[in-house]
């Protein structure tokens, strides 16, 4: 059994606006052992970035975490000084972001940007800081690095870019790299470079990365264990061949519904799933997918449904699953 | 249905896994109305606690302004003999014997000046001067600005690249000082002109300076809204639905005035009322220069400008009308930040 | 750059020529020209201005004749003051002004940046809303109002601090502050929306995420950039300055430039009209040249146009 690496228990947050207490996350839980790849799927406003930004420790005000721990590699995040948290952010986990063009500093070469996080972690000299930074680019790919150094972020191309904030990611080695929609703003053909850039890394330094994303097809491609949200609840986990060959949660079969699938025999229609989120100010006491769902039931709208357990690794919360043990449990008392 | 059942019992009822219908779904869905752009906007200016005081401010001043002088008891011009250099609320000796003889008499809210005119009045025409600088000089600047930045933007290329030269060595003129020689100079062709040609003789009603200063201010001001409006048309111009009715054959005019004025009005109604306050605040500046409204019409600035002189026996000259002034500006410009948090979609989240 | 430079430079002596020219024609409109007030001189001067300017001759010639003196730098001869160059009065009179500009200058720069930005960090707290309200209101108050009322209340009432001339330090305070009020509200509210604008920038996120401190992310990422909007500021800045200057000396007597002028339009001396708005147009586009250069240099983004 591998070491676990990042354990949330039922993780609470939410964001006190002036319009009311907005409840982000509500109750979630999620692990993950050491070298693993997480997929986190869900729409915006799922509570997929919060969750990431609670792990760095970087929860943005009005946000607040009200309940449930997060324990990453051996540190209860949860409880950590602002001082302590600092040593681990960019070292023992990092992060990067959707959009490669504006998480770079448009005023400081890549250089300046790559060192600085060398400088904060590490003993290094200016010298070694530099044939480091050098080494990093050649690492993720960069032609001529020491050109490119000298450079300021708006002389990159998107692909670039995000090559250089993964060098800044990896700049410590860490354990844990928590990549917030890495390709989402890039071409197609850019993305998968990126992404398998990132695999190869993943590899050769033994990290583990949290891959956030909407995109089901880089999940399938990558991802050991995927968690699926909706609402600010994880509603289904569950390797990824549990989750695309054997969804159980209704969302998750509308999410995999709406996505085209290039071996269809059939001309099969692309299904959107109907309706808009649920207003996080005022969540519903039931499943927050009742109202969008196709199988609603009475008791949807009344209660959060429990986690069934399907597998060791796979769990779905929906009513249609207890629907199922109820009956059949009502069989067997007949 | 039973709300009764315990929330924390788990026991389960066969009737729970009934479908649920459309009506009851849709009753936790809290739909947020979909609403107009402009009922939106208005929606959010309302809510705007601090726009909505600044226009009901704005509105107080305006009826004072323009609708009470015409039946106060004071004019603006009229000097009371004796009762020159009178306090708040004081009365002259022979206003006293009146008031002992029965007679009613109107206070000199405000006193009076050392000519002995009422003070209150002449604030009140101040205002009504220096609103109308603003709003008239605004109005000038919009049409000037709008007609040649949409042209600008609207055709392009060659036409854009000329008109738009011409505008950037206009900016590029200290506008201030341009400001001050016209106002020196340009009284003198004004007077030929109204005295000498007869199609001119309304200049005089008017009042040369008045006249001067919208001549002025629209010279210089109209610059920069002439390129806010050609960003707008720019931008709007690569839109699909300007594209889409070009391709239906709509003529230029009707793409102009339909899509392009109608989409970025909400831009030209922040600019203007953002230009009123920039205007009231300059003309203040000229009249204390004496380059202002010229007397015996009095606006806030020179109101403001002649009590200097006074200041430590009668404050309350100078506090008056700058007290008024800065409440013209500070609603104005409160005003048209709201205007702009509620009408620039740009800005909306 | 050299290229923005050059092209920068040429528009500058195209602005300022037409300047020159604006300025020629508007006096020439003054009934009798510009050297001629209402108040005629006596024969003589008349004379001796006529022959020195040549009135005498088509207004095609005396304006090559304005332009060739121009170029030179002559700025002509003030009516009112008997035989003063126009040049002598702004060399003796420009430094005063300048010194107390650059003290405002200064001054709100100092004050308006902080204040700015710890607003912005403080959002929608109390002392956000003051900053705001007092810098909303800074902006509403014309500034021969703010002049006279702190002239009023420390020089006349309170009458702990000088309100005429400029003979100790202590003359300086009123008059500067005077002059720096609106530049420093103007500078906090642009300061304010920039660097709410940066902290909700990306590199922001990844600034912290790399393990800086919340102060070291402000003082090395956020600050240079929301700066930025207030560098563009400065031309517009020293125009404010300039123009709160004609009030502020004049209600101080300070002996500048700023009253110098409003002397010479309420005198109606036209030739120290000319040449005095002819120098502040040469100086404050030399300085938005300077400024939109400088500008070019700090922001990476703009450096290759």
């Amino acid at each position: 059994m591998r070491k676990t690496l990042l354990d949330i228990k039922n993780l609470r947050l939410s964001f006190f606006t002036p319009a009311g207490e907005v409840k982000a996350l509500n109750d979630i839980s999620i692990s993950m052992q050491e070298g693993d790849v997480l997929g986190i799927v869900g729409e915006s406003g799922s509570g997929k970035s919060v969750t990431a930004s609670a792990i760095m420790g970087l929860t943005a005000y009005p946000g607040k975490i009200i309940g449930g721990t997060i324990d990453f590699n051996g540190h209860r995040i949860n409880e950590m000084s602002e001082k302590e948290m600092r040593k681990i952010r960019g070292k023992e986990v990092s992060m990067i972001f959707q959009d490669p063009m504006t998480s770079l500093n448009p005023v400081y070469t890549i250089g300046n940007q790559i060192m600085e996080v060398l400088k904060l972690h590490t003993d290094l000299n200016k010298q070694q800081a530099y044939e480091r930074s050098v080494e990093l680019l050649k690492l993720v790919g960069i032609n001529e690095p020491e050109k490119r150094l000298k450079q300021y972020p708006h002389e990159l191309s998107g692909g670039m870019r995000q090559r250089v904030m993964i060098a800044i990611g990896l700049a410590c080695e860490p354990k844990l790299l928590i990549a917030d929609e890495p390709t989402t703003a890039l071409d197609v053909t850019i993305q998968a470079q990126i992404l398998e850039l990132m695999m190869e890394l993943k590899n050769k330094i033994n990290m583990s990365i949290i891959m956030i994303t909407h995109d089901l097809g880089i999940v399938a491609n990558m991802c050991d264990k995927i968690v699926v949200m909706y609402a600010g609840k994880v509603v289904e986990t569950g390797t990824a061949d549990e989750i695309f060959y054997n969804p159980k949660h209704e969302y998750t079969k509308g999410l995999l519904r709406s996505i085209p699938k290039l071996d269809s025999e059939k001309h099969e229609k692309l299904i959107p799933i109907e309706g808009t989120p649920v207003d996080l100010l005022n969540p519903p006491a039931g499943c927050p997918f009742a109202p969008r769902c196709g199988q609603c039931m009475k008791i949807c709208l009344k209660r959060m449904p429990e986690f069934t357990e399907l597998s060791d690794t796979h769990k779905s919360a929906c009513w249609m699953l207890q629907k199922e043990a109820f009956e059949q449990k009502r069989r067997e008392e007949k | 249905m039973d709300n009764k059942k315990k929330p924390l019992s788990f026991h389960l009822d066969v009737s729970d896994f009934l479908p649920a219908d459309e009506r009851e779904k849709q009753s936790m869905v809290v739909m947020r109305e979909s609403v107009s752009f402009w009922k939106d906007g208005f929606r959010r200016l309302r809510k705007n606690k601090l726009a909505m005081a600044s226009l009901v401010v704005i509105i107080i001043i305006m009826i004072s302004a323009f609708i009470v002088p015409s039946f106060y008891p004071y004019s603006y011009e009229q000097q009371i003999r004796g009762s020159e250099n009178l306090g708040i609320m004081e009365y002259s000796d022979a206003e006293i014997e009146r008031i002992k003889s029965g007679e009613e008499v109107f206070p000199h809210i405000l006193g009076t000046d050392s000519l002995g005119r009422d003070l209150m009045i002449r604030i009140m025409v101040g205002s009504k001067i220096s609103l109308l600088v603003g709003i008239v000089a605004s109005a000038i600047i919009l049409v000037i600005g709008s007609a040649y930045g949409s042209i600008a933007g609207y055709f392009g290329g060659k036409v854009d690249m000329i008109m738009m030269r011409a505008v950037d060595i206009i900016y590029t003129v200290p506008d201030i000082l341009i400001i001050i020689l016209l106002s020196v100079t340009l009284k003198f062709p004004l007077k030929e002109l109204a005295d000498n040609v007869k199609a001119f003789a309304w200049i005089n009603t008017v009042g040369i300076g008045l006249i001067s200063i919208f001549v002025v201010f629209s010279l210089l001001y109209w610059v920069g809204m002439a390129r806010i409006v050609r960003g707008q048309v720019l931008m709007l111009k690569e839109q699909e639905y300007v594209v889409a009715a070009k391709a239906l054959g709509a003529s230029d005019s009707r793409i102009i005035k339909k899509h392009l004025l109608t989409n970025s009005i909400g831009t030209l109604i922040v600019t203007t009322t953002l230009q009123i306050p920039s205007s009231i605040f300059t003309e203040s500046f000229l009249s204390f220069l004496g380059l202002g409204v010229s007397a015996p019409m009095p606006s806030l600035g020179s109101l403001a400008s002649q009590a200097i002189g006074g200041i430590s026996s009668y404050p309350h000259r100078l506090m008056a009308p700058a007290i008024v002034i800065s409440l013209i500006i500070l609603s104005f410009n409160l005003l048209g930040d709201g205007l702009r948090d509620a009408f620039d979609p740009r800005l909306k989240n | 750059m050299s290229g923005y430079i050059i092209k920068r430079v040429i528009s500058a002596i195209v602005t300022l020529f037409l300047v020159a020219t604006l300025t020629f024609f508007l006096m020439y409109l003054v009934p009798g020209g510009p050297f001629l007030s209402e108040k005629a001189p006596s024969q003589q001067t008349l004379k001796a201005l006529e022959e020195k300017y040549g009135l005498d001759q088509p207004i095609g010639v005396q304006y090559l004749n304005y332009m060739k003196r121009l170029i030179r730098g002559d700025l002509g001869t003030s009516l009112k003051m008997r035989g003063q160059e126009v040049n002598d009065i702004i060399k003796t009179r420009f430094p005063v002004s300048a010194k107390i500009g650059l003290m405002a200058v200064i001054l709100a720069i100092c004050v308006g940046i902080p204040l700015g930005s710890v607003a912005a960090l403080n959002r929608g707290n109390w002392f956000d809303r003051l900053i705001m309200f007092l810098s909303t209101l800074g902006i509403a108050i014309p500034g021969f109002v703010v002049a006279t009322v702190l002239m009023f209340f420390f020089g006349v009432r309170l009458r702990i601090l000088p309100t005429f001339g400029l003979t100790s330090p202590l003359h300086y305070i009123l008059p500067v502050a005077a002059l720096a009020l609106y530049p420093t509200a103007y500078i906090s509210r642009l300061m304010r929306s920039s660097m709410l604008d940066v902290l909700g920038q990306d590199y922001m996120r990844t600034a912290r995420a790399k393990g800086l401190s919340q102060f070291k992310a402000l003082f090395k990422h956020a600050l240079r950039n929301a700066v930025l909007p207030v560098v563009t500021y400065l031309g517009p800045m020293l125009a404010g300055i300039l123009t709160g200057s004609f009030v502020v000396e004049k209600i101080f007597t300070i002996p500048g430039l700023g009253s110098q002028f409003v002397g010479s339009i309420t005198d109606r001396d036209y030739p120290l009209i000319m040449g005095t708005t002819i120098f502040l147009a040469f100086l404050l586009i030399t300085m938005n040249v300077i400024v939109d250069i400088a500008y070019k240099i700090i922001d990476p983004r703009i450096k290759l146009k």
